[in-house]
């Protein structure tokens, strides 16, 4: 399944990234599937998004929970808690 | 009662009173229009801040702040509503974010008002960066911010 990644704020910094276009295998169905899959990357990637780590996701522009299913070319999301306002 | 809504993500200042006259406009329904303005401290968790620079997620954000309005709209008697959140780089004093309700009555306005500012602070993709005299950092969520948030829910039915 190919997905669009966007990476923000300290989550963007750590991954030296902002954006990606991926091709993940099919059991990565959900949003907290991806998450994992990327933490499993390396350290750099654990350090950012592994499971101690306070990270929001969303999907196609909505913010969602780790079940959140994806989809086919979904824009998908990670970033730390808002500190808007 | 449809809500006018309007909504913007800008690097610019804003003037309080044009926005204000903007929001009342023709409409004689208005009893009570009530504004809050969040502006940039010089000093926050212990340290002198000089600046910030806010990040956000151009499309999420804009449709983040309508969806929070728009829930207002459904809970409130809400005939206007003017939310305008600067990102980019902003000093100490510099106003950061307004959020304006005009309705019937003040209760609507005030409590409108609240609502979409404590969900904003929890819900749109805004992220904060301070510059301080050790360095630059992330400012970190708070928590009292997400329990300011968890008084509007509604219970469970």
């Amino acid at each position: 399944m190919k997905l669009e990644l966007r990476f923000f704020a300290s989550v963007r910094e750590a991954l030296s990234c902002d954006a990606e276009s991926v091709d993940v295998p099919a059991e990565v169905a959900t949003v907290g599937a991806l998450r994992d899959w990327l933490a499993g990357r390396g350290d750099t990637w654990a350090r950012a998004l592994g499971a101690g780590k306070s990270v929001r996701a969303a999907i196609d522009l909505d913010m969602v929970g780790a079940d959140a299913p994806l989809h086919e070319g979904a824009e998908v999301a990670f970033f730390p808690p808002v500190t808007g306002g | 009662m449809g809500t006018r809504i309007s909504i913007s993500v800008q690097t610019e200042d804003f003037d309080v009173s044009s926005e204000l006259a903007a929001l009342r406009a023709d409409d004689a329904s208005i009893g009570a229009v009530v504004n809050f303005v969040g502006l940039v401290r010089d000093r926050n968790d212990g340290a002198q801040v000089a600046a910030m620079t806010l990040e956000h997620y151009p499309g999420m954000t804009e449709r983040a702040l309508e969806k929070i309005v728009v829930e207002a709209g459904e809970r409130w008697s809400l005939a206007a509503a003017r939310v305008i959140h600067r990102v980019g780089t902003l000093h100490a004093q510099d106003q950061i974010v307004m959020v304006a309700t005009a309705s019937p009555h003040r209760g609507d306005a005030f409590e409108a008002c609240a609502f979409i500012m404590d969900y904003l602070k929890t819900r749109a993709p805004f992220w904060k960066r301070e510059d301080t005299p050790a360095g630059s950092r992330w400012v970190e969520a708070r928590e009292s911010d997400d329990d300011a948030a968890a008084r509007w829910d509604k219970p469970a039915a």
